[in-house]
This record gives structure tokens, sequence and C-alpha cells, in this order.
């Protein structure tokens, strides 16, 4: 009973926290965009579907300026902390809310003819598309096991309903399903991990919960089951093995310009949660989470290669190739442990890989999209001879291929080079396996990228279609962007590392 | 006999258990949504024992983000549902299977 008094009475003496309006202002402009784009479809109705592709993509770009503007602040330098640590704006989550935005961005540019043209709901797709993105950037500044599940939940809720987008198609109903089954079976593992760290250490918020591990409460079992719990459930996210086999059908049977969104963006954002989590809160239990990572990482890039060898859907080859890269961008996580150094190496080597990997994966999904206006078929034979009919077609998918593969001098290779780096830095036997098993697995990867643009360069055409591919004028958009941002990171990487180069730290 | 907190915890492992167990075993769309409800329940279970233990408000306002997501989530899972149902009554998980698993 008095438990209960007094918690009316901290009810009672509520005043709500500081909110620093400049700080947030990326997220508030975004959730004004969304807001005004539901406005102005229920006013124009139909008379609005022209100009909803133009409206979101400007809608994406216009969190830039307070991102901007926060940067030239120096947010960098001096972070703001908002609602007692929970909410932390720093130069690390300013870097990565632009990435969201930006590949957002990409993905207007990828659906603009395929939503316009196919017999589907304009407005509301890019409304569920800037919700998704609105969980990303919440989830960059999200410091507190809550927090990070209301970003999460904001992410996903809208990727599925995207996954399912093609309601009359029993393959994007099958994708949506298996997608939202395995989501909220991934979520409410991870939650029921938060409720057992929450019970150990007494917080949700990531600075407390670390410095109780540090104070070496939590020797329990529970907190090692919580830790493990909550890996897992983001395992699930970003397609790790062996919790990858939902990627390949939910990537196959959505539209396509969602499946790059999921394979980029949403892999993404689990990407960050983790980090958040291991390299602020779990960071002095490695003994845990070490070994479930490690297996995680080593098992996804074997899984993903081998099983991406035996594909003959470009997008399903894809989503295997995702699951790999997956497991060379969880790598770096198993060595944050062995100091702070150590730590600020790995975070800022994956998020280069993160910004890299975006530009060269919807690069790829880009071309796909492309080939498929003619061919109709995502069959890796539909590539045959690529280079008779669209020269210019083959040559980007062959620069984006060999960038995943880790070829010199293309951006992927320098992305790579800051993975191995960041592995072999500490000096552990954990750091070298993995070392090792990347080396071993980026040689594996080339079969199937080379496997493809052998197709476009060698093959003969099928049925001898030699129709030429138009790309439409949002299509060649993306591809020029992403063929630049591949190119310019590997030749001169230092155009990404000015703004990759962050630390994630823990602040109060 | 008292009922400490350990019991509540107990009963939030064994619901968590039977939700998960549910979920991989049944085969029914819906009954698969209802095993997912018994996990996010059992969490919010040993969130409020955990909140309670800790003399903590953080558990119980927890439980509030987690029912009002939980909410969405089933409203999103049900749309999905329709329109599978559509297209084919009766379908269970297994006749989903145009796509290669």
């Amino acid at each position: 009973m008095t438990s209960t008094v007094t918690a009316f009475a901290q009810v009672a003496d509520f005043a709500r926290p500081p909110i620093d309006w400049h700080a947030v202002a990326p997220e508030l402009v975004m959730l004004s965009v969304g807001a005004l784009m539901i406005i102005i479809d229920i006013v124009k109705l139909e008379r609005a579907k022209p100009y909803a592709a133009a409206l979101s993509g400007l809608g994406f770009l216009a969190p830039l300026v307070p991102i901007a503007t926060l940067a030239i602040d120096g947010v960098a330098s001096e972070p703001r902390v908002m609602f007692g640590g929970a909410y932390v704006i720093d130069g690390y989550s300013l870097v990565l809310k632009a990435l969201f935005l930006i590949v957002g961005y990409l993905v207007v540019l990828l659906a603009t003819n395929y939503v316009g043209e196919g017999d589907y709901w304009e407005t509301e797709f890019y409304n569920l598309l800037s919700a998704s993105v609105l969980g990303m950037m919440v989830m960059a500044s999200a410091r507190d096991l809550i927090t990070i599940f209301v970003a999460l939940e904001l992410l996903s809720i809208p990727a599925y309903l995207l996954a399912a987008w093609r309601k009359r198609d029993l393959k994007s109903n099958e994708a949506g399903l298996k997608y939202y089954l395995m989501g909220v079976f991934a979520s409410s593992i991870m939650l029921y991990g938060m409720s057992l760290v929450f019970g150990v250490t007494g917080s949700t918020l990531l600075t407390e919960i670390g410095a109780t591990l540090d104070d070496g409460i939590g020797s329990e079992p529970a907190v090692t089951l919580g830790i493990i719990f909550v890996i897992v459930g983001f395992a699930f996210k970003v397609s790790g093995f062996p919790f990858h086999t939902w990627a390949p059908d939910t990537y196959e049977g959505a539209p396509t310009p969602v499946t790059a969104f999921l394979a980029v963006a949403s892999k993404a954002a689990g990407f960050v949660a983790l980090m958040n989590l291991v390299v602020i809160g779990f960071v002095e239990r490695e003994e845990v989470y070490q070994p479930v990572i490690f297996f995680i990482a080593a098992g996804s890039m074997f899984a993903g290669n081998f099983m991406a060898l035996r594909q003959d859907n470009i997008v399903r080859l894809m989503a295997y190739s995702g699951v790999a890269q997956a497991g060379f961008l969880l790598a770096p996580l198993v060595v944050v442990g062995e100091g702070p150094e150590v730590a600020a190496t790995a975070v800022s080597s994956i998020v280069t890989y993160l910004v890299i990997y975006a530009a060269m994966n919807l690069g790829v999904f880009a071309v796909i999209l492309a080939v498929a206006r003619k061919t109709k078929s995502g069959e890796i034979s539909s590539y045959g001879g690529l280079f008779d009919y669209a020269p210019a077609l083959a040559v980007l998918m062959t620069l984006f291929l060999a960038s995943l593969g880790g070829l010199p001098p293309l951006g992927g290779w320098y992305a790579k080079f800051g993975i191995f780096r960041s592995l072999l830095e500490p000096g552990t036997g954990w750091g070298y396996t993995l070392a090792v098993i990347a080396a071993v697995n980026t040689v594996i990867a080339f079969g199937y990228y080379g496997k493809i643009a052998s197709r476009m360069w060698f093959d003969a055409v099928p049925d001898d279609d030699r129709t030429r591919i138009v790309v439409p004028a949002a299509l060649a958009t993306a591809l020029v962007l992403c063929i630049a941002g591949t190119i310019v990171s590997g030749v001169y990487p230092g155009a990404v590392t000015h703004f990759t180069d962050v630390e994630l730290l823990a602040f109060r | 006999m008292e009922l400490t907190t350990t019991w509540y915890l107990v009963l939030g492992a064994i619901i968590f258990a039977i939700g998960a167990s549910g979920l991989m075993i049944r085969r029914n769309p819906l009954v698969m949504f209802m095993c997912v409800e018994l996990m996010l329940n059992a969490v919010n279970l040993t969130f409020v024992a955990f909140g309670r233990e800790l003399d903590d408000l953080g558990g119980q306002v927890s439980v509030f983000f987690v029912l009002v997501v939980a909410a969405a989530e089933v409203v999103i899972g049900l749309a999905i549902i329709v329109a599978i149902m559509r297209h084919r009554s009766g379908a269970t998980a297994d006749d989903l299977s145009v796509l290669r698993g």
C-alpha cells in the first residue's frame, strides 16, 4: 500500500523534463512532413497522386537542414543529452540520421515508377516509408531500453505493411505474413530479455545498466539470459544466422523497392540498436556476448555465402548476400570489450561499412528494377547478354557487384578493410579467428557475384530480345548517386570517414 | 504461504515458454497471433513484478508502452491475415508456400 502512495506522490511531483527543441528538430520535421502528406492525401484524394513521390522525396531531404545546423553548432564535440541520458544527439547519431534520410530518399527514387505504374496505393506508400524512417532516426539517438523498443516497433510495423503492399498478390501477402510473424516473435524475445536486464540492473537507461554491470553486480544467470535474448532479438532484425530464414522469402515476395529498403535501412537500424546496446550497456559482460556474436557473425558469413551460391533468382541471391554482409558488420562487435579505443575503431568501422553498403546495395537494386522493367523477371538467366543491349546498366551492375565483393578501388574494399583493421587491432584470438573466417568468405563471395557478371558479359541474350531498356529519370538519378557514392568512397575514403569517424560514448 | 516476486517471475517465464512453443508448433496464423500475445503479456508480468520488487516506476511505465505497441501490432497482423483470407479461406501457415522457405 505504501508503495502505491509513494508512486502517486511521484506522479504528482512530475514536471516535464526540459526538451532541447533544436536537437529534436530533424525528427519533428520528419513527423510534420508525414502528417502533412496524410492531410494532403485526405483533402486532395486522387489528385494528390501525381506529386506524391516528389513531395515525399523533398520530405526526406528537409530534415537534413536541421541536421546540418546541428552539425555546424558543434554537436559532435558537445552532445545534447535529454531525459537523463535516454535520448542523445551526438556526432554518431547525426551521421546515422543523415544516412537513414538519404536511404529513404533513394528508396523514393526507386519506388517512383514502380509504385506509380502499378495498381497500388501511392501516398500511403510514402507515408508508411516516412514513418519507418522516423523510427530509424529515433533509434540512432535512443540510449534507453524502452526508447529502443518503441523505435524498433515504429520502424518495423510500417515495414510489415510495405512488405505486403501488393495485396492482391499471394506472394506479397506471404512475404508480409512471414516477416510479420518472425518480426513480432523476435521483438517479444528481445523484450523478455530487456525485462530481465531491467530486473537485475534496476534501470532501463543504458548508461546505468553499463555502470551497474561494471560494478560486478549482475553476474546472475538472469542477466546472462537477458543479454542473450536481446542480442538474438536483434539478430532476427539484421537477418543473422540462424535467424535469417525469413529474409529470402520476404525479399522475393515484397515489392522490389521495399526489398531495397529492408535490405539497407531496416538492417542498418538493427545494427545501430545492437551497437548502442552492446557498446554502452553490455560492454563489461564480454564473456556473454562475445561467443554469441562470434557464432552469429561466423555462421552468417558461411550460411549466407554458401546459400547464395545455389540461388537462381537474383533477389534471393541478394538476400543471402545480405546475410553474409550482416556477418561482416557484426564481426567488430566481438572485440568491443577490449577497451575504449578498440570500441571506437569498431564503431566507426561499422558506421563506415553501413554508409558504403547503402550506396552499393541500393545500386544493385536500382539495376534490378531497371532490368525488370523489360524482362519482368528476377531469374539470373534473364540477365544473359545484358551488355549487348544495355551496356551502361551492365557496367554499373558489374561495378556494384565488384564493390560488394570488395575489389579495390571501389567503396566495398575500403569498408572491408576497416572491418579487418578493427578485428586485428586488439590482437586477441577471437579477433584473429574472425578475421580469417571473413577473409575466406570474401573469396567465396566472388563465386556468386562473378556468376552474375559473367552472365551479363558472356551469355547469349535469351529469346534474342534486344529491345532497349528505357531507364526513367528517377531511377537514373538513383543510379548516378549510388555509383558516385560507391566510387568516391573507394578512391577517396576520406570523403566518407570525415563523417563516419564517430565515437559512441556513454553520457549522463 | 506467501506469494513472493519469484512466483510471478516463474509464472511469467512459464507463460513466455508456452507462447514461444505455441508459435513454433501451431500452424494457424490466428493461433500464432495469440501465442505472440501470450509472450508479450509474460513480458508485462515480468516487468511489473520487477518494478514492484525494485520499487521503481520504470517497470510499470514500460508495460504501457508494450501494451500500446502490442495493440498496434495485432491490428497490422489481422490486416495481413484478412488480405490473405480474401484469396483463400481457411489458409494455414503451411498453405503459404508459394515462396521456397
